[in-house]
């Protein structure tokens, strides 16, 4: 949990450098991941190979999800992700693979024939219809009455907790109100597959906290399944069961939020999490980055691996430290200073490119101001390393 | 109907002998004498009139084959000259030259729109008729209705159209009805003679009655086809110079050539009858 | 010939530039009430030029003999064709420039830009070469209009129908392009929102898209029933002028001006009177609701 946090709230500033760039390369090719003998096992759920390809950019993303099981695509703008959910919805056409679900291939169904629903990131609510109409335009054209229809959307608005605002047009409704009403709208078709794109991306940061304690709770009751889409990672670690990194159309990383967040295999995830990431090749205690330094750390581990640690357990010093070992110890110079609350992260370059966190009276004291050059050191016991 | 657009420019007119001339000239044809508004256009070749500018002519809309012939001819014998014309209807032009349009000449399809201009006082002398034309059945080519007459226009299941009465041709059918004792319906009442002969030359409409000029203008898109009655509803064509003209010298001297008997002969191929 | 292209590359490089002297003080536009002085004069030049005539219509219309003319049974027969041959050639062009206005902005297909051009075609054909090239299709005699007269026994030439025909034919490309302006400023999202609850493309079309386009719709209909109402050229030719069947009172005014000028500004003011109603009627009513 302590992970989660930090990811919050340092996932702007940069902590991983480019030694990391390279670290997925292994990783993330869909082929790879399939065992032939689970295409056989999933009768139920979500088996989905998405491949779109536009112009230069190619989706190639494997998904897996088991009913009533919550699976988000994290990544950042421009990896594909949005692209992936149109593709399940099938408002954007596969050129290639195959998306089961429930057993049923959808490849070639159409988007009005899918058991899918969606909640858009705006919504999307029709402007001239109410919400309980809104709600009720699913079981209309699914060939219910208008009152049975309304009577669901009723039921529907009812479970959401709006019950009161049935009448009111999309344009009188907060931002936490519309995003019940598509919710329930989507689930009112009794989707086996629900999509949200972005859930809480058009919200602010107050209803934001409310509301998405409230999607956890209704996506905990969906028996089917639910993928989501967002670029956040703190939506997406207490919305979802499974994290798939998605980066540049493919899959970097796929697993539980915590694992994700304590051993991140990408620039990008160390980014979001916070933490200093590298890539190089383990030796016993000691992990070479390529031709320049090396780490020491505490696993004993051989050939390619990764070493995080975060940007607090890093020490700051304006001249060599006297008597300190040769262990852990780069020489830097300050690229750049940011200011969070009591902390300020110092963003270095030099030997190693490391990001590093101290209070703003440490900052003071010894006089930071890039240009200058300092000395960082790490205690290899507050580093961890693990296998690519 | 519609004007043709205007020289804005316009030369100014040779004075001196010739316009003394020319003086005497415009008090001739006036007078309706044809024989001496013959000699301007034999003298014509000789380079005796110093005649130059542009002539701006408003005619009727029936007119427009055989001024614009006269017209050529005109400027050929008078280089320096340019005749432009602004066909259209006569009602119409009437309008426009009473609204104050600049043009030097006014050649009309029938007397009463010839009045209006008249009465506003904008015509220099008294309008003199050069030709006449009277009314024929155009029907569709190879007459497959076998309609021999006006009577024959009044059997039922045939589409006729007539001009509207507001327009000389159609206050002329209506004469011509009128003396035959007949009562005719006809699909339309068209705003002009050249729309209801079109209406033939689609075949939309079996039969139109219309002057013998636009028969003959027709070619063989229609056949023409004479009815006694005509004679009840001949058309005088009058023409006159106008008060406003800038040129009066090439205005008088083209009314010349209408009236003389080059003039005479372009008008009659075009199937007008002499005056 | 395209009217709906994208905006050229030149505007949004004066936009950028635009944006770029905004801090430079000087020539900027007072705010509030004040309207600047380069927009104001022809904005007040072009309403003069707009309405100068029409107030010359009122000042030397014949006040007297109007009430005589106002209660000839042939002016009330004329304007009753007009009427209806409007709202019938505005109805038509509803329900074949509106599907005619999707296809336009929602599917693509090659040669669609010239396929706009040709539905603006009429826009810019003088109505009378509109009523003969009509006439050419759908006459006795015409390409199409042969095979509907041997084979129903219809024809469209000099009957009230022809009227209803030759309008819509010159009214309808106002709508068509007044909706399809609304369809491309509408998010097309939303369709693809209905079709994700199980809406197939028409429902979607039926159901979301229409309601959100129905000012431009609405705005459409009342331009081409204007058009419509003011036709002349096109319904002469196509249909000719038949008191009672087709003469429409645009038809009626042109006649009257060739025997009797007085008439025929009575009859336009009857005209405009009309129009003026039924427009200020229908802003109010349903052009605002959309708003």
């Amino acid at each position: 949990m302590d992970d989660r946090r930090t990811a919050a709230g340092r996932k702007s500033a940069p902590a991983v450098r480019s030694e990391a760039s390279h670290a997925y390369q292994a990783l993330g090719s869909s082929e790879a991941r399939e065992a032939p003998a689970a295409v056989e096992a999933f009768k139920e759920g979500l088996d989905a190979r998405l491949v779109v390809e536009r112009g230069a950019f190619r989706l190639d993303v494997a998904l897996r999800v088991a009913p009533g099981e919550v699976a988000a695509l994290l990544g950042p703008n421009g990896a594909g992700k949005t692209t992936a959910l149109r593709a399940l919805a099938g408002l954007t056409t596969l050129t290639g693979g195959r998306l089961r679900l429930d057993g049923a291939a959808l490849e070639d169904v159409p988007p009005e024939s899918r058991p899918v629903g969606v909640v858009f990131q705006d919504y999307l609510l029709f402007p001239h219809l109410s919400a309980l109409d809104n709600v009720a335009f699913g079981p209309r054209c699914q060939g219910a009455t208008r009152a049975q229809a309304r009577a669901r959307a009723a039921e529907w608005l009812r479970r959401l907790g709006l019950a009161d605002h049935a009448d009111a047009k999309p344009r009188r409704l907060s931002g936490g109100q519309a995003q019940r009403v598509a919710l329930a709208r989507a689930l009112a078709t009794r989707p086996r597959l629900l999509l949200l794109d972005e859930p809480l991306a058009a919200l602010d940061a107050r209803t934001r906290l409310e509301v998405r304690a409230q999607l956890r709770r209704h996506l905990a009751e969906f028996e089917a399944v639910a993928v989501l889409v967002t670029h956040d990672p703190l939506d997406a670690m207490v919305l979802a069961d499974r994290l798939v990194v998605v980066e540049d159309g493919r899959v970097v990383q796929e697993g539980a939020p915590s694992d994700i967040a304590r051993h991140p295999r990408s620039d990008y995830i160390a980014r979001l999490v916070g933490l200093n990431l590298y890539r190089g090749d383990s030796d016993g205690h000691v992990v070479r980055l390529g031709a320049g330094p090396s780490i020491t750390t505490t696993e004993v581990l051989s050939g390619p691996v990764f070493v995080a640690f975060p940007p607090s357990a890093v020490t700051l010093y304006r001249e060599r430290p006297a008597g300190a070992s040769a262990r852990n110890l780069w020489r830097c110079e300050v690229a750049g200073l940011e200011t969070h609350r009591d902390l300020v992260r110092a963003d270095l370059s030099g030997e190693l490119p490391l990001a590093a966190d101290l209070t703003t009276v440490a900052a003071a004291e010894l006089d930071l101001r890039p240009g200058a050059e300092v000395w960082a050191t790490v205690k290899a016991t507050q580093t961890h390393a693990y296998p690519v | 109907m519609t004007l043709t657009a205007r020289r804005m420019q316009r030369t100014l007119q040779a004075a001196g002998a010739g316009a003394a001339a020319l003086l005497v000239l415009s008090a001739c044809s006036s007078s309706g004498d044809s024989s001496a508004a013959e000699s301007p256009t034999s003298a014509s070749a000789s380079s005796a009139d110093q005649l130059s500018g542009t002539v701006t002519v408003f005619a009727a809309a029936s007119l427009k084959e055989s001024f614009t012939t006269l017209g050529e001819t005109f400027e050929k014998a008078h280089p320096g000259t340019k005749v432009t014309f602004s066909f259209g209807g006569s009602d119409s032009l009437a309008a426009s030259i009473t609204g104050g349009a600049p043009a030097d000449v006014f050649a009309s399809a029938s007397p009463g729109t010839m009045k209006i201009v008249t009465d506003a006082g904008d015509a220099a002398g008294t309008p003199a008729a050069f030709v006449r034309n009277q009314l024929e059945i155009a029907t569709l080519p190879g007459n497959p209705d076998r309609i021999a007459s006006l009577a024959d226009l009044t059997r039922s299941g045939l589409k006729v159209v007539l001009c509207d009465r507001t327009v000389p041709c159609g206050a002329a059918a209506q004469k011509a009805l009128a003396a035959g004792g007949l009562e005719l319906e006809p699909v339309s009442y068209e705003q002009d003679v050249k729309a209801a002969l079109t209406k033939v030359e689609l075949k939309e409409a079996d039969a139109a009655v219309v002057y013998r000029t636009d028969v003959h203008a027709a070619g063989g898109k229609v056949k023409g086809v004479e009815f006694p009655e005509s004679a009840q509803a001949v058309n005088a064509y009058p023409i006159v110079r106008l008060k406003g003209a800038d040129n009066a010298g090439a205005a008088d001297a083209f009314i010349a050539l209408v009236r003389s008997a080059e003039g005479r002969q372009v008008l009659t191929e075009a199937g007008f009858l002499e005056p | 010939m395209t009217l709906f292209d994208e905006p050229e590359p030149e505007t949004a490089s004066e936009a950028t530039t635009g944006s770029l002297r905004g801090g430079t003080p000087g020539r900027r536009f007072r705010g509030g009430g004040g309207a600047p002085l380069p927009l104001l004069v022809p904005a007040l030049i072009g309403l003069a030029f707009l309405i100068v005539p029409l107030v010359a219509l009122l000042v030397r219309a014949p006040w007297r003999s109007l009430p005589g003319q106002l209660t000839s049974a042939e002016v009330w027969q004329a304007l009753r064709l007009s009427l209806l041959c409007a709202t019938a050639a505005t109805a038509v062009s509803l329900l074949l420039g509106v599907p005619l206005a999707w296809l336009l902005a929602r599917v693509r297909f090659p040669g669609r830009g010239l396929v706009r051009a040709l539905v603006t075609l009429p826009l810019v054909l003088p109505p009378v070469v509109g009523g003969v090239a009509l006439l050419t299709a759908l006459g006795r005699n015409g390409v199409v209009g042969r095979w509907l007269d041997s084979w129903f026994g219809i024809t469209l030439p000099f009957t009230t129908g022809g009227v209803v025909i030759a309008e819509a034919f010159v009214a309808m490309p106002f709508l068509v392009i007044s909706v399809e302006g609304t369809l491309r400023a509408a998010d097309p999202r939303y369709e693809e929102a209905a079709a994700t609850l199980g809406a197939s493309r028409f429902t979607a079309f039926r159901r979301v898209t229409l309601p959100l386009i129905m000012p431009g719709i609405a705005a459409g209909a009342v331009l081409a029933w204007a058009r419509a109402l003011g036709e002349f050229g096109a319904t002469i030719t196509f249909a000719g002028n038949f008191p009672g069947r087709t003469q429409t009172m645009p038809l009626a005014v042109y006649l009257a001006l060739q025997s009797d000028p007085e008439a025929a500004m009575a009859l336009s003011l009857v005209l405009l009177a009309v129009s003026v109603a039924v427009l200020a009627g229908l802003r109010d009513r349903w052009m605002t609701t959309g708003g």
